[in-house]
């Protein structure tokens, strides 16, 4: 091995991250703070996911995680013309998730951030909690059988309360109503010039029933869905990826845990796979969002179905356009199909 | 089209089963899940080389029943989608519908068949 190689290994980004990682848990925690077992993650391309612990100066250990912003950018990337999510930063990620506890959501504590600087970019580290992510699993092994007939009361309690978070205790968020909200699903399709009759009939389905909708404007988790909450045996404990949240209609939150994306080919129980809409609607009551009428959850399901529907489209011109080929992008451009098939048997 | 042997479904068959019984098993993670997308996108293929022409052949048909005019699939289509986003009646009671739901069938039925069967 030459000087010089060595010296890049030195230098390795989970070389450069430790150093980090452990200056600023020294803040944290206290002098002589160690960082064991840093170890990337799986999962979300679009963002660094990290687990380590910090052992700290009196030997205790807190097992942690670090969600951060891709070192190379580039290696998610949508086509240009459009922007399907509405893209919080780490830090304002990771208040929701501590607001979200404050508010009773099952949550992480969030013990520290990381600034943007030359050595890393930016992120937030929460506690990391034991559990199951993945949808099928969470639907199909015995370890969460006595789980799952609670989790659409808890998703719904849990919803309940992140909406209830008061508005003047969030952080800046960008702000989308419902006619916006279809707005933005034509022009990306308009954008694509893609003629698609099956999901104009939806847009159209949803423009003729406005009113279903409900007018309430609160936070808005936006990617609320079986795959992004921890499972453990004992039911819900935490909902994560904070990353679409925005001001809106707190319902589309509800419908969209429901789209049979989501349900991991369980689509008897519409609420995750798990569950039904009563015992979800029952805990958002519980939780303090007052009583939802059934048609608004249909609303926002029916418009979830095309939502998720323009995203795979995207994808595929992601590929096809530019500015990434990708086969996974090509073949999800496919799934939009799936979507259509589950929008047209919603609507009349 | 040429008529020789192979032909272009078997030509997409060897590669899918290339894919399927010599790369998926030799890699791992990432490349083994893209192998897996990768032979999964030529099942598409050969389902349309199968089954597609009919199935565009029977939407053309609808359509122009449904529009009451002529034209490629894809005229027909940009049409279909104008009319629906202006708001016009298209077709008798629920034929618009109807017609939808056939046209989306086939297409699951070519990209992810197992997707129109229940697992419970």
């Amino acid at each position: 091995m030459t000087a010089e190689t060595a010296k890049d290994k030195a230098e390795s980004p989970a070389a450069r991250l430790q150093a980090v990682l452990a200056e600023v848990a020294a803040e944290h925690y206290g002098d002589g703070t160690r960082i064991d077992g840093l170890v990337r993650l799986s999962g979300g391309a679009s963002r660094e996911t990290w687990s380590f612990d910090a052992v700290t100066p009196d030997g205790g250990r807190e097992p942690l995680i670090l969600k951060r912003d891709p070192a190379d950018q580039t290696g998610e990337q949508t086509y240009a013309g459009v922007d399907s999510r509405h893209g919080v930063d780490r830090w304002t990620e990771g208040r929701l998730v501590e607001l979200a506890g404050e508010a009773g959501v099952p949550e992480p504590r969030v013990p520290f951030y990381l600034a943007a600087d030359g050595r890393t970019t930016a992120g937030f580290v929460m506690q990391r909690v034991e559990g199951e992510t993945l949808g099928r699993r969470i639907l199909r092994e015995e370890a969460y059988a006595e789980a799952r007939p609670k989790l659409a009361f808890q998703c719904g309690q849990a919803a309940a309360r992140l909406h209830g978070i008061p508005a003047g205790r969030l952080p800046p968020l960008s702000i989308m109503d419902v006619g916006g909200a279809l707005a933005h699903q034509r022009g990306i399709l308009d954008n694509l010039d893609h003629a698609h009759a099956g999901f104009e009939y939806g847009l159209r389905w949803l423009e003729e029933r406005l009113e279903l909708a409900g007018d309430r404007q609160t936070l808005v988790h936006g990617d609320f869905r079986n795959g992004n909450i921890i499972v453990g045996g004992d039911g819900l404990r935490a909902v994560l990826d904070w990353e679409s949240s925005h001001i809106g209609n707190p319902f589309s939150d509800l419908g969209w845990i429901c789209i049979r994306s989501w349900r991991y080919g369980h689509f008897k129980k519409p609420v995750g796979g798990f569950g039904e809409i009563e015992d979800m609607l029952e805990g958002y009551e519980a939780g303090g969002g007052g009583r939802v009428d059934p048609r608004a959850v249909h609303f926002w399901e029916v418009f979830g179905s095309l939502r998720w529907g323009v995203i795979c489209v995207m994808m595929a011109f992601t590929h096809i356009i530019g500015p990434q080929r990708s086969v996974e992008k090509a073949a999800i451009g496919r799934r939009a199909a799936e979507t259509e098939h589950d929008l047209l048997q919603l609507v009349d | 089209m040429p008529t020789d042997r192979p032909t272009a479904a078997e030509l997409v068959e060897a590669v899918r089963e290339f894919l399927t019984d010599h790369v998926g098993p030799n890699v791992e993670g990432q490349l083994a899940f893209h192998a897996r997308v990768a032979a999964n996108a030529l099942a598409i293929v050969e389902r349309t080389l199968a089954e597609g022409g009919a199935m565009d052949q029977a939407e053309a048909e609808r359509l122009r029943d449904l529009l009451g005019r002529d034209g490629d699939l894809e005229e027909l289509n940009r049409d279909l989608s104008r009319r629906i986003r202006a708001g016009e009646a298209i077709g008798d009671g629920g034929a618009l519908l109807e017609h939808l739901r056939r046209t989306v069938q086939d297409k699951v039925q070519l990209a992810n068949p197992r997707y129109l069967t229940p697992r419970d």
